[in-house]
């Protein structure tokens, strides 16, 4: 069955077994619990996940407690994708030996922002080289969350963290968020998306089309964090929403290098009235406190420029046409 | 000291997990409790998929959900989405 003969609703998911279990030590109103619930939920048979060092990592696997139902794998913050390329090597070999019974198993990686933006870019950029069918998913947080909120490549700028605190010398992060989804684009791998919890029919049908393209697969999931964002735990999934509708986080595919804009994103797109301004995602965060206050005014304006600035570059290489509101 | 159930020659090697996590009840970590009103409830079941801690259940042969408090971290993500909010934060009593 394909992702696009799959047809499911809210009921067949909510039916679905868990993977990743309850009693998994993450801060309550975790958003990476979240996409990892869904995530294995979308899963289609036999499959191993790799991990590489992170916040998930830590809570799930606490000994002697484990939170996963599948056979899981901890490596190296640098490693997670020459992890799973041994993996499906060593499938690849032991299959061609009849050492396994199974007709196909999905291999899936998951790392953090740190581990992907950062420390683990080396091996995935050559993991994805060497074309190995397997899925990594980013799920990402934009901090290193798991230490204490150190900032990382994919923190955004202008966002206060204890490495790039906002005071009198400096507005929170000077520099901008690394466009990872991009760099993995122009590896020319068969399958590149970006998705978001909230949408999570969007979330579940693209981690499925991961897993069934003959090659690697990069999926970059939006994560929210209360404790490093310093936002209300109860709204994790409502900034998941909301950084699709401002622009912040736009939900794109690209198959085999054709870029396209998904629902969510592709309903801002039609309607541009519809397109929230930045100030609605990032109020509310404690990161983001020091923009809203007088002397932050030229930040936001800043952010604001940025993201549309990379939204219309984003529209022009999915072939739409900007419109102005 | 802790009690130790089993000596260094009885473990798993490598320090391998063993244990499910569904054995490390996480419930008494809240502070506010969801309460749901089964009036309100549309069964639209968007909480079940948005908990992070999978702490609400669906019971397909009941037609109904039910919180399993001993999971619960009290985060509120379900109240917050619910679309008829039909789930209230209430603050925990002893």
């Amino acid at each position: 069955m394909t992702s696009q003969e799959w047809k499911f609703t809210t009921k067949d998911i909510a039916e679905k077994p868990d993977l990743f279990l309850s009693g998994h030590r993450a801060c309550a109103g975790c958003g990476p619990a979240t996409v990892f619930r869904l995530i294995m939920k979308a899963t289609r048979g036999p499959t191993i996940v790799t991990e590489a060092t992170g916040c998930m990592e830590v809570v799930s696997s606490i000994y002697p407690y484990t939170s996963w139902a599948v056979p899981w794998l901890h490596t190296a913050f640098e490693t997670a994708a020459s992890n799973a390329s041994g993996i499906e090597a060593a499938l690849k070999i032991m299959k061609k030996k009849g050492r396994i019974s199974q007709e196909h198993v999905d291999v899936i990686a998951f790392a953090g922002d740190g581990g992907t933006y950062d420390i683990g870019i080396q091996a995935l950029s050559g993991a994805v080289e060497r074309g190995h069918d397997f899925l990594f998913v980013l799920y990402d947080n934009e901090a290193y969350m798991n230490t204490g909120i150190q900032r990382s490549g994919g923190t955004p700028h202008g966002a206060a963290t204890t490495t790039s605190p906002a005071g009198k010398v400096i507005p929170g992060k000077l520099e901008y968020k690394k466009p990872i989804a991009d760099i993995m684009v122009a590896h020319e791998m068969p399958y590149v998306a970006t998705a978001s919890p909230y949408y999570w029919k969007d979330l579940i049908t693209k981690v499925r089309k991961g897993l069934e393209v003959e090659g690697p697969a990069f999926l970059h999931v939006f994560a929210p964090c209360p404790r490093g964002w310093r936002s209300n735990p109860a709204k994790s999934i409502e900034y998941a929403k909301l950084a699709v509708e401002t622009c912040v986080f736009p939900v794109w595919e690209s198959v085999n290098g054709q870029c396209q804009l998904s629902t969510p994103s592709k309903l801002v797109a039609l309607a541009p009235q519809k397109k929230k301004p930045v100030a609605d995602y990032l109020q509310g965060q404690g990161r983001f406190r020091h923009m809203f206050k007088p002397q932050g005014k030229k930040l936001l304006e800043d952010v604001q420029r940025i993201t549309d600035e990379r939204w219309e570059r984003l529209l022009k290489k999915c072939g739409e046409t900007p419109k102005t509101a | 000291m802790t009690k130790q159930d089993k000596n260094w020659k009885e473990i798993a090697p490598a320090g391998v997990c063993s244990k499910s996590s569904i054995g490390f009840l996480t419930g008494d970590w809240k502070t506010y409790t969801p309460v749901r009103d089964p009036e309100k409830c549309t069964r639209c079941l968007l909480c079940v998929l948005f908990c992070p801690d999978g702490a609400i259940h669906w019971y397909p042969d009941k037609g109904d959900i039910e919180f399993d408090y001993s999971f619960c971290k009290g985060c509120g993500i379900c109240a917050n989405q619910c679309p008829t909010n039909a789930i209230t934060m209430k603050l925990e009593q002893e």
